[in-house]
């Protein structure tokens, strides 16, 4: 990690990752998500709402792999200073958002012809919601700080905090029983029929290629930024 | 209603929640980049 410290290196490597990633992952994609609507077979139970399952879970999974994403940046700042980090959590902010809303409104969606009702204050929605506070919380406060000049130590700190939320998403299913369902795939296997399980697989590698390349335009719009803004200064000078 | 209407208004909400989001970041990244290689010409 230490190695990409340096933006340099690290615009370097970027530029043809970008485009290599968002490709790649808008071809997987496409790809999934033909194969879960048109090839997948529909549930016994649940019929064809069942296909909600190959964005709800990718988003779900980019929502809280986001955060993490966010706290592990945060912790780099902190502890190393690493001038990237601060500007790779900022970055991560905003796509970890959108993906934990369309987790919150595709599940809601899926809620209503399965359970009845389109919210229920259950743990994994509950705390699923709380990310997406999180998120805001996290995204107003670097802001104000970037606003203000600083170094962004505050929201870095924020992210570390934010993320005592992931455990609590990940095991609120067995904490709390409720309407949620409990976990389908784990390191023991899949409860999943594999006609089922490679669509929501290439729809979860997918979303995380086209994040990963979101996340990487993301940094190379701040690094140019600042780089303007550094000549901008010199020049006042 | 039909189960297809919730799972066409999920995928619409997922698909174009991800393309505002890819566009609107790679707008960002090309007017900034633009803009940083316009200041490097000014020298």
């Amino acid at each position: 990690m230490h190695i990409f410290a340096n933006p340099a290196r690290f615009l370097r490597l970027a530029r043809p990752l970008t485009a290599w990633l968002g490709w790649s992952g808008g071809l997987l994609v496409v790809v999934a998500l033909a194969g879960g609507l048109l090839l997948s077979p529909k549930d016994y139970l649940q019929g064809e709402t069942v296909r909600i399952m190959y964005v709800h879970v990718p988003a779900a999974w980019l929502g809280m792999a986001g955060w993490a994403g966010l706290a592990a940046a945060s912790l780099m700042q902190i502890v190393w200073r690493h001038p990237l980090a601060a500007v790779a959590a900022r970055a991560i902010a905003v796509p970890g958002a959108v993906f934990t809303a369309i987790c919150l409104a595709t599940g809601s969606i899926w809620g209503r012809p399965t359970w009845g009702t389109w919210w229920e204050w259950d743990g994994r929605m509950t705390s699923m919601l709380v990310l997406l506070f999180l998120y805001f919380g996290y995204i107003a406060l670097a802001e104000a700080e970037r606003e203000k000049g600083g170094e962004g130590r505050l929201a870095a700190i924020f992210g570390l905090v934010g993320a005592v939320n992931l455990p609590v998403i990940h095991y609120s299913v067995l904490w709390w029983r409720s309407l949620h369902q409990g976990q389908s795939i784990g390191t023991s296997g899949s409860k999943i029929a594999g006609s089922m399980l490679w669509p929501l697989l290439a729809a979860a590698i997918g979303f995380t290629l086209l994040f990963a390349a979101i996340v990487l335009m993301r940094m190379r719009a701040a690094l140019a930024r600042q780089k303007v803004e550094a000549r901008m200064r010199r020049l006042a000078a | 209603m039909s189960h297809w209407a919730f799972v066409a208004a999920a995928y619409g909400i997922a698909v174009a929640g991800t393309l505002a989001l890819l566009g609107a970041s790679f707008a960002a990244m090309r007017r900034a980049e633009a803009e940083a290689e316009a200041m490097k010409g000014e020298r």
